[in-house]
């Protein structure tokens, strides 16, 4: 399992209510619901992926994320998962406000644009950046908001969600971000980790 | 229908009370099982047909001696396997393949019932089948599973019963019949009541049959259970056994033979006055109004696991109204999955070979029982 999926899972305590938002084909939920004992559903926008979960017997919903959250009843989970899919809604900033609607609290991952990689590949090839976490083109990339950690930081910030933690991942190294270390995180890290409540 | 083929029946003899106001005792009903009961008795599906369906859902159907009607999803190795699984299907009653029904004797006047049956409702439906648990001594059914017609019993069946189902999958759907819908059936019906034959309900004790109206009925409900595209794509324009247009009214097209087939198959194996029951059972479905305007609460008690499928040319029951009963269970934060199968083959999607959905259903079902 990917990294990124066993830090989540960290996050996440015993027996409680998760929905994972872009649950993709399943992984994270499976390992939730069987390590951690979850109950957990999940909504995701490709055909082919959710039939691949309900193969897998999971609960989970074919939907847009931006308009079908609206069906779940407040404070209904006690963790949303949002992971790497911020950047592809039409409005993130409703998206983040739906998610912490619905659950008590949730976690958000962002592929990292002020990674050093990412802000190289710009500065020297003047081209939009391709890196192993942005791999399409920008002709044809789902990406439509494009932020680095430190934009998130900082939204959090002015609109007074709170950052309960704040993880950066970088060559499989976790580290925690803090006012302090925040430029130099936003420089180093691949994958910002943010769990976030109202 | 054919009375020489050995029908499976139960006479239940716990009174109904009906929700037009009659009570009905030693009413009878008909059943095929496949596959069989384990000993922990948990692996038992109670599967639910649609408006035309019968109790003969696999195998070979002994009145008609074709497939079962579902065929494609329940058999040795299929989506409900019955190498696992015990299948009990049931003929709804209102129907004319053994369970009570317009076509039946009624004992106080030995005359066939004809149009002075009682009307019945889907509720009505699943309470007698309901008996059909403790007739097999099954306490929980591993799961309820019906498109169409078949899907809104599957949905009263939780809503009556919210504990004696692990496993809900209702296919093709609503919780409310639609206004097209009840238009649709009631040109069907009206369709039948214009025929002459059809002597205000009474032809089978005059020994007469309202087959054209019964036979036009089913043309222009078969219209709706396609596509535009999947019509399109089969036959076209193209002309039945001819070079040319004959500039008459004969069936110039392969699609007008093609009803025509269908209308005149359907007649032999279909009671005209069933025909009316059960579309009058499907308009008067409504789940929503049942529980006053709030459809989570007829959920509410339920541990039950969804499984909603809708099919995306299906412009009878649309994804729009399969989703209804997903927000509905979510409301309540019900176990529910929901997906929208790729399909040009509209409505009838579910009984047909659509690869994807059949192997959706067979591993939700399987992986679900494994992980009992």
């Amino acid at each position: 399992m990917k990294q990124e999926f066993q830090i989540i899972s960290d996050l996440i305590e015993k027996n409680t209510r998760v929905l994972d938002v872009g649950c993709g084909d399943g992984t994270l939920m499976e390992y939730l619901k069987h390590n951690k004992e979850i109950d957990i559903r999940g909504i995701e926008i490709s055909k082919d992926n959710v039939q691949k979960c309900l193969s897998k017997g999971l609960a989970v919903i074919e939907g847009d994320a931006e308009k079908d959250l609206l069906q779940f009843p407040d404070s209904s989970f006690d963790f949303v998962i949002l992971s790497q899919t911020l950047q592809a809604f039409l409005s993130p900033e409703i998206v983040i406000k739906e998610l912490l609607r619905v659950g008590k609290k949730a976690i958000v991952t962002i592929p990292n644009f002020g990674f050093w990689k990412v802000r190289l590949h710009l500065l020297f090839k003047g081209t939009m950046p391709v890196t192993k976490n942005l791999p399409n083109e920008w002709y044809n990339t789902p990406n439509l908001h494009m932020c680095t950690i430190k934009d998130f930081y900082n939204f959090c910030e002015n609109r007074e969600i709170k950052l309960d933690k704040s993880l950066a991942l970088q060559n499989e190294r976790i580290s925690s971000i803090n006012e302090f270390n925040l430029n130099v995180k936003n420089l180093s890290a691949e994958l910002g980790i943010f769990l976030i409540k109202r | 229908m054919n009375k020489n083929v050995n029908i499976k029946k139960i006479v239940i003899d716990k009174p109904l009370k009906l929700d037009c106001g009659q009570t009905i005792n030693n009413y009878s009903l008909a059943y095929e099982t496949y596959g069989s009961l384990n000993e922990k008795k948990d692996n038992a599906i109670l599967v639910f047909h649609a408006l035309t369906g019968d109790q003969f859902a696999s195998g070979i159907n002994p009145i008609t001696k074709k497939e079962g009607w579902w065929f494609y999803a329940v058999g040795s190795g299929k989506a409900i396997d019955t190498d696992n699984f015990f299948v009990i299907c049931a003929n709804v009653i209102g129907g004319c393949m053994g369970s009570f029904g317009p076509n039946e004797v009624n004992p106080d006047t030995n005359k066939i019932y004809g149009t002075n049956f009682p009307v019945i409702t889907i509720n009505d439906m699943v309470n007698a089948q309901f008996n059909l648990l403790n007739f097999f001594n099954i306490e929980k059914l591993f799961a309820v599973i019906g498109g169409s017609m078949g899907g809104m019993q599957t949905l009263q069946f939780v809503s009556n019963f919210p504990n004696k189902a692990k496993v809900a999958i209702p296919i093709a759907c609503t919780a409310s019949h639609s206004a097209q819908n009840i238009a649709f059936n009631e040109l069907g019906r009206q369709s039948i009541m214009a025929d002459a034959n059809w002597e205000n309900g009474d032809y089978s004790n005059q020994n007469k049959n309202p087959n054209k109206g019964l036979s036009v009925a089913r043309m222009a409900a078969h219209i709706t259970y396609l596509s535009k595209n999947g019509l399109q794509e089969k036959f076209g324009r193209k002309l039945q056994e001819r070079d040319d247009l004959k500039f008459g009214f004969d069936a110039d097209f392969q699609i007008e033979s093609y009803l025509r087939h269908q209308g005149s198959v359907f007649v032999d194996r279909f009671d005209a006055n069933s025909y009316l029951y059960i579309t009058r059972a499907m308009d008067y479905f409504d789940l929503i109004k049942e529980h006053n305007g709030n459809l989570p609460h007829a959920f509410k008690n339920t541990k039950t696991k969804f499984l909603i499928i809708s099919f995306t040319s299906d412009w009878l029951y649309p994804t729009s109204e399969n989703k209804e009963i997903v927000i509905a269970l979510n409301a309540i934060g019900a176990d529910v999955g929901f997906v929208e199968i790729e399909s040009d083959k509209g409505h009838d999607s579910f009984l047909l070979n659509v690869p994807k959905f059949l192997n959706t259903l067979g591993d939700y079902i399987k992986t679900t029982y494994s992980k009992n």
